[in-house]
């Protein structure tokens, strides 16, 4: 079953024009109008600490994370992330396991452990804050090409 | 439709009963999906972002990019991406990409004064060819210029260097590399004769040590840093040092920390030096055999306006670049100077960590890999640091081979590829020929079949030099293409935007996306991007990789590729060359500069139907032939031959990428060694052959002090720099909410005690404030960077925090890079700021 894509794109018209983007984020992508303004500083934004599972965007997204990392240790002698996502101790923290990618070395070998490639978690599971997108993002889920009929509004972002 | 969680339970419900009566419901009363609307199109293209070269596979339907993952055959990566990578599907896909030209229009008509209308193609480039064509006729070719990129493609550079060079007979061109590897590519010409690393990244798993200058692997180049920890934790014995002015996640995982002031890892690698002479560690043999020693002329100056004091102070401003013949012992002893205690006075770093350092290079035993990126690059000695580390390598043999490897590592995705290969540079051809050098100029002119005498001999303005001729109203026909240089240059408010903005100048944009520079501009030429064309760049290991145009580009939105050579049919010859060179030529006369440079026999001899039809084409169907094939196969003859052997134009699309030089279908991996490289003599077991006697240069230079420190008032060193989760000025990234909201803005990173000084809190808004200009940013006193108390780091991704508006327009006086690394700076608390005292 195949059905022709809206194109969300076709009804942007100019780029430049209102409604794609917030008035007071706009500098954070475009600086500010004009260049030589001086722009106060938008506050720190909170962390999303809700642990609530993100649904990926294709299915080798690595999944953002749902709570706070400060202080983790991510050194030579620990790495705290392991310590609730290691297989052995995902029953005492109801936390995902490790991806099963995660074991396997530069040459496709399972080992009995992380893989030391894999160590440093954060170049890409990322915590989230509750900032708000500075502008839409159009990208297609998978699931909405294949059954548009099925998709909730959301999930464009 | 949407399908609420109470329906979801009843289809389910209904499959499920369905199943168990062995029927077969409708697609929509299924949970899963089976057959044809499972397919996805993969094909492989590099990332987008930094130098590493990863390679990704890419998953299109219905036209659009669905997926994108860490390709497995892909040797660079073999699986991985890092967070960016990993969300490349979703870059194209900001709803404010550009999808019209926009020209700043009053009553129908251009006004630099005006607002931003959309345009048709037709208008944009004829508007912008009568403000070509009036500047060329009123100035002449020193007044028109360009400002390129180490992101565009192979071929969209090599487009650009023919344009303004052969075209508009102006070597006014200068990619925004210029801000990010001049110093390593400048030092890679003086010390080997020839650009580019001689190792690559498999020098990952042979070394036993990783020595970091002036590099945060961690966030800046993350997958490389995954083959450094897989190696240093897989092996007990390896090291990993890191050398920064500040502690971040590099130093989390290394095993020493060397956290010097800024400026003195001059004298601590001078040090080692000392060190490997003192000790007898000096390989004597290979020394002897295979290296020449300079000293470089000193006291140099620091690349500012001439005018300033600094420069008229300086002994030898005007000839930085100079060095002289020198010898061993004349090396040995300026090297004497630099004892321990000295260098830990300067450096502030503790004695016995400069010394286990050294130890490091001065044990035969040790294969060591240095790396270095923007820490030494971006630096008013940079081309001096380059040196000072080739250097140590050179004094104990320890180079070109597996594990033993001096390693520049680029920021962006073709800055060797495009930047340095192509030579978009003011001073550069392709493969490493200079425009000074009348040899290399009539070899071009072969190549490109074009008149004797026709390409400039002056070398243009760099990337600075730009700025402060648009400013002063002596470059006024400007193109920026694939860069965001007014988010990005150096002391943009007083050097950068006026130039932009005075009447004097036209000024063009191309880009994706409404970024500072674009809304800046005259005229915004809508940009497309990544896989909207069929690509090709080259990473920082020499490797060459190819992609297909996989999805079209949005609305009216067309590749640098067909800009330019479209732009390029609005002028004949008569309009742009001197009389004198037609009329010794006249079959050029009359023709235009598509014709000339482009329908020259060889660009378009390769047909349509050598396209894969598995793909679009679209720069291949608006012109006719096989473009990118074309431009290609005429810019590898450059280099075939030549040591800059590339392989043929298919090839590439079959291949996860390619290290030049190939030869025999093989690559290189290891330049310079025998064994490893063809291009080495048997017998010789080294040599440097891209200098004529094929030896390398051992240069000594001494420990000078940067353009500016903090004194009473500006107390506190300013350090710009990355996030992993942004890339560079961010018109990527911030649009992607998932990086956005992992990084959502900049902060000033300060020490605790630093910011309980001047009573300030974690959170709360600050001016930054130095001679230029000044920001307001918030104050962070934890997080990823632990800044050491006097020093501050304020990432340059967010537009909302133009931190370059407070940097000095200080470079290297020799290779032209500006040092983003150290300024002057104070921090007042925002409600009590004095903006009296600013500019």
């Amino acid at each position: 079953m195949r059905r022709s894509v809206f194109l969300i794109l076709a009804g942007l018209g100019p780029c430049l024009a209102a409604g794609t983007i917030l008035a007071q984020d706009a500098p954070r992508l475009r600086g500010p109008q004009p260049f030589t303004r001086e722009t106060p500083a938008p506050p720190m934004q909170r962390q999303v600490t809700d642990d609530v599972r993100v649904r990926r965007n294709y299915p080798d997204q690595p999944p953002v994370i749902p709570h706070s990392i400060e202080g983790y240790a991510m050194d030579l002698n620990a790495n705290k992330c392991m310590s609730c996502h290691a297989r052995k101790f995902t029953d005492q923290s109801q936390a995902p396991m490790i991806s099963v990618t995660h074991y396997q070395d530069r040459e496709g070998n399972t080992l009995g452990g992380l893989a030391p490639r894999r160590y440093v978690c954060v170049s890409c599971h990322v915590p989230q804050t509750t900032a708000k997108p500075l502008v839409d993002n159009v990208f297609t889920d998978m699931d909405a090409l294949a059954e548009p009929e099925r998709q909730p509004e959301r999930g464009r972002h | 439709m949407d399908l609420t969680r109470r329906t979801l339970l009843k289809t389910q419900a209904a499959a499920a009963a369905a199943a168990a009566a062995n029927v077969t419901l409708p697609a929509s009363a299924q949970n899963i999906l089976t057959g044809e609307d499972l397919q996805l199109q993969w094909s492989k293209a590099p990332c987008r972002f930094c130098g590493t070269g990863c390679g990704v596979m890419v998953a299109v339907k219905d036209g659009k990019v669905v997926a994108t993952h860490g390709d497995m055959q892909a040797e660079v990566n073999r699986g991985l991406n890092c967070v960016k990578g990993y969300f490349l599907s979703k870059i194209m896909y900001g709803s404010d990409r550009l999808t019209q030209p926009l020209m700043r229009m009053k009553n129908g008509q251009f006004a630099k004064d005006g607002e931003f209308q959309p345009v048709s193609w037709d208008q944009a480039f004829d508007e912008m060819a009568k403000h070509w064509k009036r500047v060329l006729k009123e100035k002449g070719p020193e007044a028109v210029g360009m400002f390129g990129s180490g992101q565009w493609t192979i071929w969209e550079g090599y487009v650009a260097s023919k344009l303004m060079r052969a075209g508009f007979r102006t070597n006014n061109l200068d990619p925004n590399a210029r801000h990010c590897m001049a110093s390593a590519a400048v030092t890679f010409i003086r010390t080997f004769g020839m650009d580019e690393p001689m190792g690559c990244y498999d020098d990952f798993e042979h070394a036993d040590a990783f020595v970091l200058w002036g590099s945060n692997m961690a966030e800046m180049h993350p997958i490389l840093w995954t083959r450094v920890t897989d190696r240093r934790l897989s092996h007990p014995h390896v090291r990993i040092m890191t050398l920064s002015t500040y502690e971040h996640r590099t130093t989390d995982l290394s095993d020493m920390a060397l956290i010097f002031k800024p400026n003195s890892d001059l004298a601590i690698m001078n040090y080692i030096a000392n060190y490997i002479i003192q000790t007898g560690a000096v390989n004597r043999e290979f020394v002897e055999k295979h290296c020449n020693f300079r000293l470089a002329n000193t006291d140099i100056g620091y690349g500012l306006r001439p005018d300033n004091v600094l420069e008229q102070r300086a002994q030898h401003a005007n000839d930085a670049q100079v060095s002289n013949a020198s010898s061993f012992e004349d090396y040995a002893k300026l090297m004497s100077q630099y004892t321990v205690e000295k260098a830990s006075e300067l450096s502030g770093v503790p004695k016995e960590r400069l010394e286990a350092l050294a130890k490091l290079y001065a044990d035969p035993k040790t294969k060591v890999m240095s790396l270095w990126t923007m820490g030494f690059n971006q630096h008013v000695r940079g081309v001096w640091a380059n040196h000072m580390v080739y250097n140590l390598h050179l004094l104990t043999g320890k180079i070109s081979e597996p594990g033993n490897s001096p390693f520049s590592l680029t920021g962006q995705p073709s800055a060797c590829g495009t930047a340095r290969e192509v030579g978009t540079f003011s001073h550069r051809l392709p493969a490493d020929m200079q425009v000074n050098n009348p040899e290399h100029r009539k070899h071009a002119e072969e190549i490109w079949k074009l008149p004797h005498g026709l390409l400039p001999e002056k070398v243009g303005y760099h990337a600075v030099q730009q700025d402060r001729m648009l400013k002063d109203g002596k470059l006024n026909a400007y193109w920026i293409m694939c860069n965001n240089n007014l988010q990005t240059a150096p002391n943009t408010n007083n050097e950068t935007y006026p130039g932009y903005r005075n009447p004097a100048n036209f000024v063009v944009v191309s880009d994706a996306y409404p970024t500072v520079t674009a809304m800046a501009a005259d005229l915004i030429l809508p940009a497309a991007m990544w896989v909207e064309k069929e690509g090709a760049y080259g990473n920082a290991e020499r490797r060459t990789h190819f992609w297909h145009q996989l999805v079209n580009a949005p609305g009216d939105a067309r590749s640098d590729l067909w800009q330019l050579m479209e732009f390029s049919k609005r002028f004949t010859t008569d309009e742009v060359w001197p009389a004198q060179i037609l009329d010794a030529h006249p079959e050029y006369k009359g023709k235009t500069l598509f014709d000339v440079l482009y329908a020259n026999g060889e660009v378009n001899k390769f047909p349509l139907s050598e396209i894969d039809p598995a793909y679009e084409n679209r720069e291949a169907k608006a012109f006719g032939f096989y473009v990118q094939k074309g431009l290609f196969e005429e810019y590898a003859s450059f280099g075939r031959g030549h040591g800059h052997d590339l392989a043929p134009f298919d090839t590439y699309h079959q291949v996860r990428g390619l290290r030049w030089p190939v030869v025999n279908g093989q690559e290189t991996r290891w330049r310079y060694r025998e064994g490893y490289d063809p291009y080495v003599e048997k017998g010789s077991g080294v040599q440097f052959y891209g200098n004529p006697d094929k030896k390398a240069n051992i240069m000594g230079a001494p420990y000078e002090p940067p353009a500016e420190s903090p004194d009473a008032e500006y107390d506190l060193w300013l350090v710009t720099g990355r996030v992993l989760e942004h890339w560079h000025s961010g018109s990527m990234t911030m649009r992607v909410p998932e990086l956005y909201k992992a990084f959502s803005g900049a902060v000033l990173f300060m020490h605790p005690d630093d910011a309980a000084k001047r009573h300030l809190r974690r959170g709360q808004e600050v001016r930054i404030v130095s001679r230029r200009g000044e920001i307001r940013s918030r104050v962070e006193t934890r997080g990823r960077n632990k800044v050491p108390p006097g020093l501050v780091f304020v990432p340059f991704f967010d537009a909302s925090q133009l931190i370059n508006k407070v940097t000095l327009d200080a470079t290297d006086p020799i290779s032209k890079q500006t040092d983003f690394k150290k300024c002057a700076v104070k921090v007042v608390a925002a409600a009590t700021a004095d903006a009296g005292d600013v500019q």
